[in-house]
């Protein structure tokens, strides 16, 4: 049985090299291996990243199948799908499981790259495309979450909107566009939802080509205390097909884990819920608690805590300001951080990056903490 | 050896079994997601009306209630044969109204509030009239929506 | 010139006289009298509001300004005293043609009203001047339209306006009746409903003692005063046996077993046949009628009823805090209500056969509730079972995979 199996892939790998020419490119992929050492563990991230983003995916289009965007459709459609669609709970459940997941995985993946320095020369694109598709994953949260039209959703959309309402110059613009309309209505709906099936998927699509095509091409960084070793001593693992075996482990197991959580808890648990609740009514009382989400808890919390006034400026647009100038640090990190490049530790860099990582998680505990 | 080959071949039929397994896992619920329950679609602001006009004319009070969403609705023929439909809910205190055709009113039993067959409140404690519904018969199924503002 | 100045002040004079004075009245009494006086408050009457003056209840000669001068002027009529009040405000409001140019849709049979009433039979032949008058309860100088909530007779407010005499023991001591009416009705279900809920559908004394026409309904007539709402149970009661009954021995219709102004929402219990039941306080075990056998009965069916309900809502809530979604469900434990609405209404027809069928009714939905929370808590059972069964062959899978990995490197 194995001989005819391999004769069937042999003839089938012949008949696209001689229209397509594929085998420099087999070869040339074939040849890529993965550094083996102490950190090898969190090469896996970026691949349970995109695994997750499979899973949404698949799930997300099986959900269009019963979606209906509008104030007056949406709240019943997904309560239609969760109480009358065979397996319609299981669905959802895994695409606002696999959303919060994603999330997770994609800071994880980008705090390790950061702490490795992946990010040094030749690497910068690879960065730059990266946080595009955090921002974009980011996006992807923020948009889907509007979308069943709950108490929850409607109110939780109505702060963050109003937060972006209060950056300089372009706040009022931008809040205006952002929910179509000077209030979150059944117009914001329409514009999310757009933004969430169509133009977010669009860009991720490229952006994430882009990604890959880097990584395939460069291969995967190694770690800055190999850069003396002598190539003999490097360890090395062939990517196909160890490391893929070895990956589809990871997302099986990481399958699992989705699942369980889908069933046991289908909506959600502690400070990730959803439960589908009451539909949103836009002139009732709005709930004690409004929360965002979690990924952008910190920064909610962070303005919470700002004084009115700093010097002249208002708080508010003070915070703003100082996380633009920090997001753009960050971004920038590949350009700022020279001394990578010459392989050279960077203290003050990584003193930066422990006190972004502190910063975000004490501000989201304490957002929690406090009601 | 052929042990070894025996049982290397079960394990491989055996691992060949469980990826078809998760395979079916996957598409299974996938499958039976796609297949469209019984109620189509989801009942928003407009419902079809699980009997025909005829069960209606042999009702004895000529009058049926339906579930629209998440309230009660009212379905009313008339002595002129006109299907007339309202919330069921009686605007004083939620009991349900039904139809009298003798006295010509919808009646909520629970205060001897009246409304007429518009919905309109005529008679005792009722504040406001009843929410009213446009009724819509094609080929002798009877849909009901609520009025469009 | 001299000609023009004297003509101009004439015309001065003139127009003070003429444009300024529609109602002198006003400008003495205005100045002189106490804060809150008549003259200030009759801004907000009703009266004034239609364009009346002083003068046109008062009489006299509103363009006059010395008060002596008022008095001695033609159709003076003063202040009238307490038993004057009735025929003074009659004048026009019982004046169907005068009625008719100011407010046509108004009645005006007030006077004749309340004439029949305790108040007016007492004012009239016994010349009492402690009973309630038209200014007792709609006040003087600012009365205001019944339907405007600042009214002293608008119904949100009327039961304190009776109650101001009604409720004073010592007013009220030599009249020999009850002064713990307002106090009884404010805790009871039709004052809550009014005063707590502003539910305007609610009766307030008016409505059932009539208001110009104020008196306690009759024994024969309760049933119907009440049956104006309650009218399934009145239509139920007065074909039962205990009409006939209650009228032969001049026990009062519904107060009987619900009181009349502390009415409260009656228990399952008022009906049965232990010690603290009403029914045993007329029936006895051997009184000859079907009576308290019925009542036990009766009470065994709501019993039932009410068990079942809380069965379904108890097995519907392990559904909800399952996850599983209920909303049909939810529709079904209220019709389950209606039921037991409709069972507890019934009652008043003292009628076994009445009330069994429609416990029985609500029963049945109760069951259904019932089996269809067990199916989606078997429902949710089987998602635990099929993701255990998933999970096992995954790990499988999963394991399967990691020998492999295994083999490919011991290469």
């Amino acid at each position: 049985m194995d001989g005819t199996q391999n004769g069937l892939i042999k003839k089938g790998y012949q008949w696209l090299d001689d229209r397509l020419h594929i085998n420099s490119l087999v070869e040339y992929m074939g040849g890529k291996v993965v550094p083996q050492h102490s950190h090898s563990i969190f090469y896996y991230l970026g691949g349970i990243t995109l695994f997750l983003f499979i899973v949404q995916v698949i799930t997300g289009i099986l959900l269009l199948m019963y979606y209906r965007p509008g104030a007056d459709s949406a709240y019943e459609s997904v309560k239609f799908i969760v109480s009358e669609v065979s397996f319609g709970w299981l669905i959802r459940s895994i695409h606002s499981w696999s959303a919060n997941l994603m999330v997770l995985s994609a800071f994880l993946h980008m705090f390790t790259v950061f702490f490795t320095r992946a990010y040094r020369k030749p690497r910068e694109m690879t960065w730059y495309t990266g946080m595009g598709l955090l921002a974009l994953s980011m996006t992807f949260g923020f948009s889907g979450y509007l979308l069943p039209w709950n108490e929850l959703a409607f109110f939780a959309t109505r702060v963050g909107t109003g937060m972006a309402g209060a950056m300089p110059v372009v706040g009022d613009y931008l809040m205006v566009i952002m929910r179509g309309g000077e209030e979150v209505t059944g117009a914001t709906i329409g514009r999310f939802f757009g933004l969430h099936v169509a133009i977010l998927p669009l860009m991720t699509t490229g952006l994430l080509a882009l990604h890959m095509i880097f990584i395939q091409r460069q291969g995967m960084s190694e770690p800055m205390h190999w850069a003396g070793k002598k190539q003999e001593d490097k360890k090395y693992m062939k990517f196909f097909p160890n490391f893929i075996y070895r990956d589809a482990l990871v997302w099986l197991i990481a399958l699992n884990i989705l699942a369980l959580l889908a069933v046991i808890f289908p909506d959600g648990i502690g400070v990730v819920h959803w439960p589908l609740g009451e539909k949103a009514d836009p002139f009732g009382a709005p709930p004690a608690v409004i929360r965002p989400e979690w990924y952008f808890m910190f920064a909610f919390q962070a303005l919470k805590m700002l004084p009115a006034h700093i010097w002249f400026i208002e708080g508010e647009l003070f915070g703003i300001i100082v996380f633009g100038i920090g997001g753009l640090i960050w971004i920038l990190i590949p350009l700022l951080d020279r001394r990578a490049n010459e392989n050279k530790r960077s203290p003050m860099i990584m003193a930066f990056g422990t006190f972004v990582v502190l910063f975000m998680v004490v501000m989201t505990i304490v957002g929690y903490l406090v009601e | 050896m052929s042990d070894n080959n025996s049982r290397r071949n079960f394990l491989s039929w055996l691992t060949g079994l469980g990826s078809v397994a998760f395979l079916g896992s996957i598409i299974y619920p996938a499958y039976k997601f796609l297949v469209p329950p019984e109620s189509g679609e989801a009942n928003v602001s407009q419902v079809k009306l699980p009997f025909t006009r005829s069960e209606l004319e042999s009702e004895e009070k000529k009058s049926k209630t339906f579930k629209f969403g998440r309230t009660l609705g009212l379905i009313v023929l008339t002595g002129e044969g006109e299907l007339k439909a309202m919330s069921a809910t009686c605007t004083h205190l939620d009991c349900t109204v039904q139809h009298r055709p003798d006295l010509g009113i919808i009646w909520c039993s629970c205060h001897n509030g009246r409304y007429d067959l518009d919905g309109k409140n005529i008679s005792g404690p009722p504040p406001k009239p009843l929410e009213k519904y446009l009724v819509n018969e094609i080929k002798g199924e009877i849909f009901v929506s609520k009025e469009t503002v | 010139m001299i000609k023009f100045i004297l003509i101009f002040f004439g015309l001065m004079l003139f127009a003070l006289n003429g444009f300024g004075s529609d109602n002198n009245c006003l400008s003495c009494h205005f100045d002189f009298e106490d804060e809150g006086g008549s003259a200030s408050k009759f801004a907000k009457d009703i009266h004034s509001q239609k364009g009346l003056g002083c003068a046109d209840c008062h009489g006299g000669d509103p363009t006059l300004d010395d008060m002596d001068d008022v008095r001695n002027s033609k159709g003076f009529r003063g202040v009238p005293n307490h038993l004057e009040v009735p025929d003074f405000c009659a004048r026009c409001h019982s004046d169907a043609a005068y009625m008719h140019d100011h407010n046509p849709s108004m009645p005006i049979d007030q006077l004749a009203k309340y004439k029949t009433s305790i108040h007016g039979q007492r004012l009239f032949s016994a010349k009492d001047k402690k009973v309630a008058n038209c200014v007792s309860c709609h006040s003087v100088h600012e009365i205001g339209n019944g339907q405007m909530p600042y009214s002293s007779t608008h119904p949100s407010n009327l039961p304190a306006t009776c109650a101001k005499c009604h409720s004073d023991k010592d007013y009220m001591a030599e009249y020999k009746i009850p002064t713990d009416q307002f106090e009884k009705y404010s805790s009871s279900v039709h004052g809550l409903a009014l005063f707590k809920r502003g539910d305007l559908g609610a009766p307030a004394c008016n409505d059932c003692h009539g208001n110009h026409g104020a008196a306690p309904p009759g024994v024969s007539s309760l049933a119907a005063v009440c049956g104006v709402c309650h009218a399934l149970e009145a239509e139920l009661f007065e074909k039962s046996p205990h009409a006939d009954a209650f009228l032969e021995n001049d026990f009062p219709m519904c107060e009987t077993c619900h009181s009349n102004h502390a009415i409260f929402k009656p228990s399952d219990n008022m009906i049965g046949t232990t010690e603290s039941a009403l029914c045993t306080e007329c029936h006895a075990a051997d009184d000859g009628t079907i009576g308290l056998p019925t009542a036990d009965s009766i009470l065994t069916s709501l019993n039932n009823l009410v068990a079942a309900h809380l069965n379904a809502k108890q097995s519907l809530d392990e559904a909800i805090l399952k996850g599983m979604m209920t909303t049909n469900e939810e529709f079904l434990l209220k019709e389950v209500v209606q039921s037991l609405i409709q069972a507890r209404t019934l009652i008043h027809s003292f009628d076994m056969d009445s009330v069994a069928p429609k416990a029985m009714e609500g029963i049945a939905k109760a069951d259904t509730v019932v089996l269809n929370s067990a199916g989606l808590i078997d429902e949710y059972y089987f998602r635990r079972k099929g993701l255990a069964v998933a999970t096992l062959i995954i790990t499988f899978l999963a394991f399967m995979l990691y020998r492999k990995i295994r083999k490919i490197e011991q290469k």
